[in-house]
């Protein structure tokens, strides 16, 4: 505290008498007390990605079950409710305790350093987003020692009432979607206002880093879906156990208002779930090319369009039930449309790397992984948007593909390409460049092998969620195809866990701008003190370190000066 | 050997030499691997029109994907960091950049209007061929065109689908409008060829889906309310069964719960009604015996 107030005097007027600065201080906290009673955002960070690695490492294990299950036809490996719980327990994983508030974790670490702020706007309320997190997680587990829910992850009804499903698993689903829905929407609340008020000087929107607008847009759509979400999960619930009937046809009530509901969210959270990830290879790409983002202003409004869109497409997800044909039309033009702002994300990163100097280090080789891996998964998803052909490949492998290559593609090489870019931001230490590349290369393999032959096995006719099939065709040959896969897929993950393992203590330690980033996390240390800044300095650009390592080379003292205490020095002649 | 490698020194002449692999690649689908990509189909109308369009479609995706993928390839291989290179310090071109907004927008107008071209044939019922069942003895659904999967004429042979855990129950139209004397049949549906097929499809307890991939798309079972789809199988198939599942989680054995459809003559399928009403009158009798002889026995 006393640091971050000492520069505001400048040097030649330092009082002759010592001020009182504080008149009491507590002594900082030590060990595990440290962690849970923190309110730092940089340590609510590091909780939030350590916590949400363990849930996709479970998650993980979880799909590992269910490919070993599908790996030879007709297998018994698992028993039907086995499987029926994996598969719900893996997607319920996947995207409300790994992707989801991952990013969240990215944010609450990396959101104040990048506009210069000294931490989020509302410190307790932050530590409290984790802790309901982590009660999520902990409440969903939890049913695995009783009765893990089975009715997948989106929790249709009737399957999910109770009279089809008597125990409390998927009540345990819905107090995860309660307590991690009230985390995300504390956490959207705080970058939103962290966002809009504290930005450093001179930090105009146009100045914005991507990955911070790509968090703004995600803590909006946060805030408009959630909601949604808790009414739906609420009313199963009180159907469930108060005698209410919203979704039973018997008494009035409705299974495809559940429907609707769940997708009115569903949908924007698919967007939720890859725009930081956008973010993140927007970054990414300019530093490791050496060269500014292509058309910054259309990548951060093509963000925004992508989040307006994603809320009027929800129905593409229900092509199959009875609708009138001018619904099924609109739902496909409108999900059309999100193929436009999309592409031009692609055109804009490709035309980065153009006429650039591309250096090979392990993040840029994780966001062309990324960008390799999700236009595969969004071209198949303007074919799948496409009604008539949806009736054929709905509820297929064709499907499982798809969100897969967009929100494996999307998601995880994104996350994965941020965890090798900014560990030596959060550790000091830089993580073993050759095991991230064999990880990098392995997982890329690994993937295209466990996904690209399940189009096929959906357009063979298998259907998803089920536990065994019979081996028509050749689907016992592309099932095995896809599990080995998926283990080499595993493998490659697994490299960088001990990388990051080995790293952590043992790494070459990185100093505070290792990769000549172009964003003000690289100004101060590695790691960085409590405080994050002594002096925060004026903005100029988008690329406010390319200015200060500019101002550097050219000698002039100005980067020394604090924009608060003194803006009329930061002016450059 | 040698001039091969050699010609392969500069990644602008590798992406020449791949493109003639990438367009083997393209083609070679059509031939061989047909099956391996496109979905299922062959059984009927809508199945085979779904199969084009979804052909169109895909070529037009994989030239695109192609494209991204060889831009993508070849910036990272051409401007790799070597010594001396300096960055071009380009912050965007806002005519290249309306451009390619504009040429992706066209690409769906394209998309849209394939679809549209298209539609009819995957939606819109034909009538029954004259070699198929005479449809005024076997019942003539009252519904219109447009929502009920019927052909113009309203003449279709219509069958009620009923999903229930873990099994389909198939109700056979017919003269009678109580659907209780009517003839059914589980797991397997048995229906004439060259007659169109008009399928009400409703649920009995949670959310199933009918779907068999080689007669066309599939059409979800929700309870309390009423889905429609249509097949009509050409009279070559007759004596073929094709083979389903329920496609949407509907419990432990949703794995299980299997669906045929077995194509056979006019003939053959009224010849089948009547065995199934003889046998479901058989059996009602004997249950109605069996009751008798219970009270009887427990009113002694």
């Amino acid at each position: 505290m006393q640091a971050a107030a000492a520069p505001t005097t400048t040097r030649t007027e330092l009082p002759a008498v010592p001020q009182v600065l504080a008149h009491e201080v507590e002594p900082e906290p030590r060990g595990w007390r440290a962690w849970v009673m923190t309110t730092d955002h940089k340590r609510i960070g590091i909780m939030y990605l350590v916590t949400t690695f363990v849930f996709f490492l479970m998650g993980g294990v979880e799909a590992l079950l269910i490919r070993l299950q599908l790996g030879t036809p007709e297998n018994t490996l698992l028993s039907p409710q086995t499987y029926n719980a994996l598969f719900t327990m893996h997607g319920t994983t996947m995207v409300f305790l790994f992707v989801v508030p991952i990013f969240a974790g990215f944010g609450n670490y990396f959101l104040p350093l990048m506009i210069g702020a000294r931490d989020m706007a509302f410190p307790k309320l932050n530590a409290l987003s984790y802790w309901l997190l982590l009660a999520g997680g902990v409440v969903f587990y939890g049913s695995m020692f009783f009765s893990p829910p089975e009715a997948g992850w989106t929790m249709y009804p009737p399957l999910s009432g109770e009279f089809f499903s008597e125990t409390g698993g998927v009540d345990s689903w819905i107090f995860l979607i309660h307590l991690t829905g009230l985390s995300s929407l504390l956490g959207a609340v705080n970058f939103y206002a962290t966002i809009a008020n504290m930005r450093a000087p001179g930090m105009g929107w146009g100045r914005l880093p991507l990955f911070v607008w790509t968090l703004l847009v995600y803590s909006v759509l946060l805030i408009l879906a959630l909601p949604v979400v808790a009414a739906a999960v609420t009313m199963l619930l009180t159907d469930r156990h108060f005698g209410t009937n919203f979704f039973d046809p018997n008494q009035g009530g409705d299974p495809l208002l559940y429907q609707h509901l769940f997708w009115f969210f569903g949908h924007p959270e698919v967007y939720i779930m890859i725009l930081p990830g956008f973010g993140i290879i927007s970054e990414v790409l300019p530093v490791f090319s050496r060269k500014p983002i292509f058309g910054y202003k259309a990548v951060a409004a093509a963000t925004a369009v992508i989040a307006f869109l994603s809320l009027i497409v929800w129905a593409h997800h229900m092509f199959t039930v009875p609708q009138p044909a001018i619904v099924l039309v609109f739902f496909m033009l409108s999900s059309f449309l999100i193929a436009i702002p999309t592409g031009v994300k692609v055109f804009n990163w490709v035309a980065t790397l153009w006429r650039g100097t591309v250096e090979y280090r392990t993040p840029l080789l994780f966001a062309c992984a990324f960008i390799a891996v999700f236009v595969a998964g969004g071209v198949t998803g303007v074919i799948l948007a496409i009604f008539p052909v949806d009736w054929q490949l709905h509820d297929t492998y064709f499907v499982i593909a798809h969100f897969h290559y967009t929100l494996v593609g999307g998601a995880i090489f994104s996350i994965f390409a941020g965890i090798y870019y900014w560990f030596p931001k959060i550790t000091g230490r830089m993580l073993s460049e050759g095991l991230g590349k064999w990880s990098c290369a392995i997982m890329f393999v690994g993937f295209n092998l466990t996904f690209a032959i399940q189009h096929t096995i959906g357009l063979e006719g298998m259907p998803r969620r089920i536990y065994e099939y019979q081996d028509i065709g050749n689907l016992g040959l592309y099932n095995l195809i896809s599990t080995v896969g998926a283990f080499v897929f595993g493998l490659g993950i697994l490299l960088t866990v001990i990388n990051v393992v080995r790293s952590v203590k043992g790494g070459t330690p990185a100093g505070p701008d290792p990769w000549k980033g172009n964003t003000l996390e690289w100004f101060t240390t590695s790691p960085p003190p409590v405080n994050n800044f002594d002096a925060i300095p004026r903005i100029r650009s988008v690329e406010p370190m390319k200015d200060i390592r500019r101002q550097v080379e050219r000698g002039t003292p100005a980067v020394h000066q604090p924009a608060e205490a003194a803006p009329e020095h930061s002016v450059v002649a | 050997m040698t001039i091969i490698l050699a010609a392969l020194r500069t990644p602008a002449r590798i992406l020449v030499a791949l493109a003639p692999a990438f367009a083997v690649a393209l083609l070679l689908p059509q031939a061989a691997f047909a099956d391996f990509l496109t979905p299922e189909n062959g059984g009927s109308d809508n199945a085979d029109a779904i199969d084009t369009l979804y052909k169109v479609v895909f070529a037009m995706a994989m030239v695109i994907l192609a494209g991204v993928w060889a831009a993508l390839l070849y910036s990272m291989v051409k401007f790799r960091a070597r010594r001396g290179a300096v960055p071009a310090q380009i912050r965007g071109n806002t005519r290249l950049e309306i451009g390619w907004t504009v040429g992706a927008a066209l690409v769906l107008v394209v998309l849209a209007v394939v679809t549209f071209v298209m539609l009819d044939d995957i939606r819109n019922a034909p009538e029954s061929d004259r070699t198929g069942v005479q449809l005024q003895r076997v019942g003539q659904p009252t519904g219109t065109p447009d929502t009920e999967a019927v052909p113009p004429s309203g003449r279709s042979l219509r069958i009620q689908v009923n999903g229930l855990q873990y099994v389909w129950r198939f109700t056979y139209a017919d003269d009678d409008d109580n659907l209780l004397n009517n003839a059914f049949s589980y797991e397997e549906m048995v229906v004439p060829v060259d007659t169109t097929v008009t399928l009400e499809i409703k649920a009995q307890d949670v959310v199933h889906s009918w779907w068999i991939p080689e007669l066309g798309g599939k059409m979800d079972a929700v309870p309390g309310h009423t889905n429609w789809t249509w097949f009509k199988i050409p009279g070559k198939h007759a004596g073929r069964t094709f083979r389903g599942q329920c496609a949407e989680l509907c419990g432990r054995n949703h794995a299980n719960m299997l669906a045929h459809v077995r194509a056979v003559t006019p003939e053959e399928y009224e010849a089948f009604i009547e065995q199934r009403k003889r046998e479901i009158k058989e059996s009602n009798d004997e249950a109605a015996r069996q009751r008798k002889r219970i009270e009887a026995e427990e009113s002694r």
